[in-house]
């Protein structure tokens, strides 16, 4: 499966090429996010056309993995909720400090239409930037934080 | 504006302070809350004439300005990028959210000015339009509300939101003062009788027990007295109760018409963020809660307060002591019921939103029943139905049973406050220290105001309902239009269709849609917007409108800037035809005159046979009386489209609009619907935008746009031997009619456009 390349250019964008093409400055997709975040992956050029579908990271080099792998750290942002600290208030718009496997943050919900269920207990929090925050498994959250979490739901 | 980050530590800002020297200034400072790799830290980016400076938690950096110096700003899924590069090299980059964006790009625009500065090109006397938004910075065309802050909305509606009603309240005071009277001559006359048992007790029956005759002379008295108060109680409080609904309805109304009629001034950039059910449900629903809230809780809290007050003054003058014991347990029984009331606030609210999954079902099923229907799939939709019952069920059976605990805990708490009075009553009735009468009236006074203190603990609720509601109504009401009317407004008049577009910018947010566009439209020309879907066509038209203003340049008509006609009088001179027609409820002929609701019968037909639209009107059962639009008669949309375009032609505008407007129908109706707009273009300044580019044969001129930039421009044939962009789009059409592919729509346009479709029809 190396019938391609990958290297980061100047400007720290990763360059794509196969055989005799010209290459291409790609951005890694990953196709589910939020389900099969490790399952395909998409190699796509700047005009949006896909120019590589890649089955499982597992499939490739080390070098080629290790860019892709530290490319879509710097692109994905859903930072997953660990721990909600305080809620501002319980009527909407509310400022929550959660704990974040990014750091320590605060976001404002907008109202409670922006928890979304996606299914198996997972939550998605959309704030008022649009940045979305994941809850993996509500049931592995703390009492404290389920408990507020709930006058929400 | 850093609502989604920790505050910068003020040691930052001073740290920062103190590494410039005496003569330089700050910028522009960027806070950022997010690093290298996307874990929230904060960090500041700062410009200041002679630098670049950047600071984390690893210590700063900084790049003396220099002409080869350039800044990218991007953004991906809510994290913006800002780049320095340095001759085709990354040599900075810096992540934060969204929210600091405004920051971003006034950072990244002071950078150009000064970095052009330093190229030798003098810097450009200030690129701003207007005052910098107060809160986060972004500068705004005057008197604009800033779009990042507008959309924050970080404040959770307070109580305090209410006394802004006081607006809608004041024209009422002299009624709302009456009222306020009422209610407390009518409250006190309730507790009159309580009063009259006291003498009716030790006076006559007591008496009489101990063997004296019934004064039936004095018993009279009293029983009158009690009849008296009953009866002007009864008066009084109909009295105040009927002035107050009718005041409160007033209120509700003229709050209802005042937000209706300010969103009807405001752009078309405000209706397309929102969603048509909310807006509706703010201007219907939450109104009504607002006055039910003031004609019953806020009217019944009042009363009840007036009664406790009322009833302790009267309680202390017949007995201070006594007094004390019965008003003793008041607190505690009141802070018990509040407690009950608010877990069981909670569960209600719940209850609300389970209630709201259920009715998703619904509305998510009903619509889509010919797709359930085509893969059989109503088992499954049955069962989600059944699941979101299930789930409903499980909520309210919780809730059910705090419910179910509360009013026998509140007759509880009540009869152990009576038994309390009884028991203090009795021992000092023993000692001689009270009559009969006077327990017998304080065991009537309490038993009267223990039962008001539930209703009195309602009120914490729904005033926070109540404010919520007037908080999204007063949402509407602070939006101010950034499309706002000129000072001075010029009446346009009959205009003569001459078009000037000048160094037009126009950015949607952060993104860029029109990019310094120039073009000069003679009268009575037509010109032909193509172009791929997203490259600005749709923008360009409602910038032309007015239904937005341009960030950059000008647009003139006539010589005049379109910002300086008053903007009902310039509409007026537009005919607009769009690819969904949007027709009202009402007959043909109302929606044929509904620019001009003074035409003539005459005036009708002659625009709908122009339209090619008359004889299918006279086919229809009711003639120009049938009645379209939702729940009138069906048309197809050949037929809508073409009373849309007798609309355009009533109104005899000299500039006239056509968005798409044959790309929804067959190419036979579209055969029918572009003879109506040969009649219709006749002699007008035309704009089309158009799909299919055979619709643009009779344009005098193309205009070919790609992301917001004119690429081309010329006649057809022109554009055509040139072989460039339109000669592309021109062969890649011709080939799907060859290949028979050439379906109406075959991308949606409304995904890339700023203003989606419902905010479109609202304009038809």
């Amino acid at each position: 499966m190396n019938d391609f390349e990958l290297s980061r250019d100047a400007l720290g964008r990763l360059v794509y090429r196969a055989g005799e093409e010209a290459p291409h400055e790609v951005v890694p997709v990953r196709a589910f996010p939020i389900a099969a975040p490790d399952e395909g992956i998409a190699l796509v050029a700047g005009n949006g056309r896909e120019l590589r579908w890649i089955e499982t990271l597992a499939e490739l080099p080390v070098a080629a993995r290790e860019l892709i792998e530290e490319e879509l750290a710097s692109r994905e942002f859903l930072p997953r909720i660990r721990r909600i600290v305080a809620v501002s208030s319980f009527a909407t718009p509310s400022t929550w400090s959660v704990e974040t496997d990014r750091g320590a943050t605060r976001f404002v919900l907008k109202g409670e239409e922006d928890i979304r269920r996606i299914g198996d207990g997972r939550l998605l929090i959309a704030d008022s930037h649009g940045i979305q925050f994941l809850i993996r498994e509500v049931g592995a959250l703390d009492k404290g934080s389920r408990k507020l979490l709930d006058r929400f739901l | 504006m850093s609502s989604t980050s920790e505050p910068l530590p003020v040691s930052w800002r001073s740290d920062l302070q103190s590494r410039l020297d005496g003569q330089e200034t700050l910028l522009a400072v960027l806070d950022l809350d997010l690093d290298a790799r996307l874990c929230f830290t904060p960090g500041v980016v700062a410009l200041t004439e002679r630098r670049l400076l950047a600071g984390d938690g690893s210590g700063w950096r900084e790049w003396p300005l220099d002409a080869d110096l350039a800044l990218a700003l991007r953004d991906h899924a809510g994290v913006g990028t800002l780049e320095l590069q340095q001759q085709g090299r990354r040599i900075g980059c810096w992540r934060f959210t969204l929210g600091n964006n405004p920051a971003a790009l006034q950072l990244f625009r002071q950078f150009e000015q000064q970095c052009a500065a330093l190229a030798g090109a003098a810097a450009p006397a200030s690129a701003m339009l207007g005052e910098p938004c107060p809160e986060c910075g972004a500068p705004l065309a005057p008197r604009e509300t800033c779009a990042a802050c507008s959309r924050l909305e970080a404040v959770p509606p307070s109580t305090s939101t209410l006394f802004r009603l006081w607006r809608f309240a004041q024209p009422y005071r002299w009624q709302l003062l009456a009222g306020f009277v009422l209610t407390l001559v009518a409250t006190a006359a309730n507790l009159v009788p309580p009063y009259l048992t006291m003498p009716l007790m030790d006076e006559v029956l007591i008496p009489y027990q101990n063997g004296k005759p019934i004064d039936y002379r004095l018993a009279g008295m009293y029983l009158g007295g009690l009849l008296v108060s009953a009866l002007v109680a009864w008066v009084l409080g109909w009295v105040k109760t009927y002035i107050l609904a009718l005041v409160s309805e007033r209120i509700g109304a003229d709050l209802r018409t005042t937000t209706f009629q300010h969103l009807l001034r405001l752009s078309l950039e405000y209706f397309g963020g929102k969603r048509t059910g909310d807006l509706m449900t703010r201007i219907g629903s939450e109104t009504d809660r607002i006055c039910v809230f003031l004609s019953l809780h806020l009217l019944d809290f009042a009363t009840d307060v007036l009664m406790v007050l009322m009833t302790a003054a009267v309680l202390v003058s017949i007995n201070p002591w006594l007094a004390l014991v019965t008003l003793l347990p008041l607190p505690f029984i009141a802070w018990m019921i509040h407690v009950v009331r608010d877990r069981l606030r909670h569960g209600f609210e719940k209850c609300d939103r389970i209630w709201s999954e259920v009715t998703n079902v619904l509305a998510d099923t009903i619509p889509g029943i010919r797709v359930v229907k085509a893969f059989a799939q109503e088992k499954r939709e049955a069962e989600r139905f059944r699941e979101a019952n299930r789930h409903n069920l499980v909520i309210n059976d919780r809730v059910n049973r705090i419910w179910s605990l509360f009013s026998p805990t509140v007759t509880l708490l009540t009869e152990i406050g009576l038994l309390v009075v009884w028991v203090v009553g009795i021992w000092q009735v023993g000692h001689g220290d009270i009559t009969v009468g006077v327990l017998t009236a304080f065991i009537a006074y309490i038993s009267r105001f223990y039962t008001r203190l539930d209703s009195m603990s309602r009120i914490v609720s729904v005033t926070q309902k109540a404010a919520a509601g007037a908080k999204r109504i007063f949402d509407i009401l602070d939006h101010v239009s950034n499309v706002p009317e000129a000072a001075q407004p010029i009446a346009p008049g009959r205009l003569h269709g001459r078009i000037e577009l000048n160094g037009v910018g126009f950015r949607y947010g952060n993104q860029a849609v029109i990019r310094d566009l120039s073009l000069s439209i003679a009268p009575g020309e037509m010109i032909g917007l193509v172009g791929h879907s997203g490259s600005g066509k749709s923008t360009l038209v409602n910038l032309i409108c007015r239904f937005y203003d341009v960030s950059e340049g000008s647009i003139s008509v006539d010589g005049t800037d379109i910002r300086q006609f008053s903007i009902a009088g310039y509409r007026r001179n537009m005919g607009l035809v769009l690819q969904e027609p949007f027709l009202f409820f009402g007959t043909i002929a109302d929606n044929i005159a509904y620019g001009k609701p003074d035409a003539t019968r005459a005036e009708i037909i002659a625009a709908a046979r122009a339209a090619h639209a008359h004889e299918f009107i006279l086919r229809l059962p009711h003639g120009y009386d049938s009645l379209v639009g939702e729940r009138g008669q069906t048309l197809s949309g050949g037929e809508r489209q073409r009373i849309s375009i007798a609309r355009a032609l009533l109104i005899d505008p000299h500039i006239l609009i056509l968005d798409e407007a044959t790309s929804s129908v067959d190419t036979t109706t579209e055969r029918e619907i572009q003879t109506a707009l040969d009649n219709l273009v006749r002699g007008r300044t035309t704009i089309a935008i158009a799909h299919r580019l055979s619709t643009l044969r009779r344009a005098d001129r193309i205009v070919v746009l790609d992301r917001g930039q004119i690429v081309e421009v010329g006649p057809h044939e022109d554009l055509m031997a040139r072989q460039g962009a339109y000669f592309k789009l021109h062969q890649a059409q011709a080939r799907l009619n060859e290949a028979d592919l050439a379906q109406p729509s075959e991308e949606s346009e409304q995904s890339v456009e700023p203003v989606p479709a419902p905010a479109r029809e609202a304009v038809a």
